[in-house]
């Protein structure tokens, strides 16, 4: 049997669900959260990526490559006011950031 | 047959890395296993034909970002173990919302099928002479110029945006205040004084501190004049 785009559905679905999964369950790491956002990024790309080759289309590879850039650029963002706030606060509790105004 | 096991071999350990990402103990351990699922995600893309995402997937993210997440973890002094206290708590209510959306993705999955007309609507057909990454630099740096263009000035956003975020201005380094510098008249720091003719310098004696009053024992003397 051949690998389609089934498979590959299937298996970004799961990588998401377990994605937003992991956003529930570490409701205060704000760390573990970003990772799991970029596990959700990651199904998003591995869905456009078997599309582009199911239907013989470079734009979803292209279109990957652009997510992967926001991904990266969140990321470094994210990380930074993760750092200041802990600078700042001393923890990275998720349920404080609301105290974070200006 | 050899694809769709390699297919299998990595899809199950992406998956399983990433259900570790999410519920290891240890943070550190948690970049670890996604650095795993990222290097199996990048094996699919390979068994889908990506060759240049995949490469790229290895270098951007597990180069990258995952180092960067590393070493955020391993900077921050954070009590992980108190941050895991309401793990339980969320559990059952993470799990209901992650059944409920795979329940919901396998139905659309279930009732979907690919649009005959689907093929003529490709914006950029593979061409079947050129390589993969050959083939999206020629539609990327052409079709997609605005949006590569685009995508570089997103990047630069984050670097300043992460560079003045993080910058700490301490209060012992030196600034230049150019400002300040500017501001500065002849008469702030410049003061001219008359002397009479033969008086000599140390009678003004605002060019050097007045002598301190020597210390009885003269274990160094004459060792504070210099300044």
């Amino acid at each position: 049997m051949q690998v389609g785009l089934t498979h590959y559905l299937v298996v970004s679905a799961i990588l998401l669900v377990l994605g937003i999964f992991g956003i529930f369950l570490n409701r205060k790491n704000v760390i573990i959260i970003l990772m799991s956002i970029e596990l959700i990024l990651l199904a998003v790309n591995l869905n456009f990526v078997a599309f582009s080759a199911a239907l013989n289309d470079l734009a979803g590879q292209v279109f990957a490559m652009f997510v992967l850039t926001v991904a990266a650029a969140e990321a470094a963002i994210g990380l930074a006011i993760v750092l200041i706030y802990f600078r700042n606060r001393g923890s990275i509790q998720v349920e404080d950031v609301n105290l974070m105004k200006g | 047959m050899i694809p769709s096991i390699l297919f299998y071999l990595f899809s199950v350990v992406l998956l399983a890395s990433a259900a570790m990402v999410v519920s290891a103990r240890n943070p550190v351990h948690s970049v670890l296993f996604l650095i795993l699922s990222f290097f199996n995600a990048a094996a699919l893309f390979l068994i889908a034909g990506a060759e240049f995402l995949a490469m790229i997937l290895v270098i951007v993210y597990v180069g990258a970002v995952a180092v960067l997440f590393l070493f955020v973890v391993m900077m921050l002094d954070v009590d992980f173990a108190q941050l895991r206290s309401g793990f339980q708590r969320y559990l059952p209510v993470g799990a209901t919302v992650g059944a409920v959306l795979f329940i919901e993705l396998t139905l659309v999955l279930g009732g979907w099928r690919l649009a005959p007309e689907s093929a003529a609507l490709r914006l950029s057909p593979t061409p079947t002479q050129f390589s993969n990454t050959e083939a999206i630099g020629r539609v990327l740096y052409t079709d997609y110029i605005l949006l590569f263009q685009l995508a570089g000035l997103v990047l630069l956003v984050a670097m300043i945006g992460a560079i003045v975020l993080t910058l700490r201005d301490r209060k012992t380094s030196r600034h230049q205040s150019i400002r300040r510098q500017t501001e500065r008249t002849v008469a702030e720091t410049l003061e001219l004084v008359e002397m009479s003719l033969g008086a000599g310098v140390p009678q003004a004696d605002f060019y050097r501190p007045k002598p301190e009053p020597e210390p009885a024992e003269e274990t160094h003397a004459g060792g504070h004049h210099g300044h």
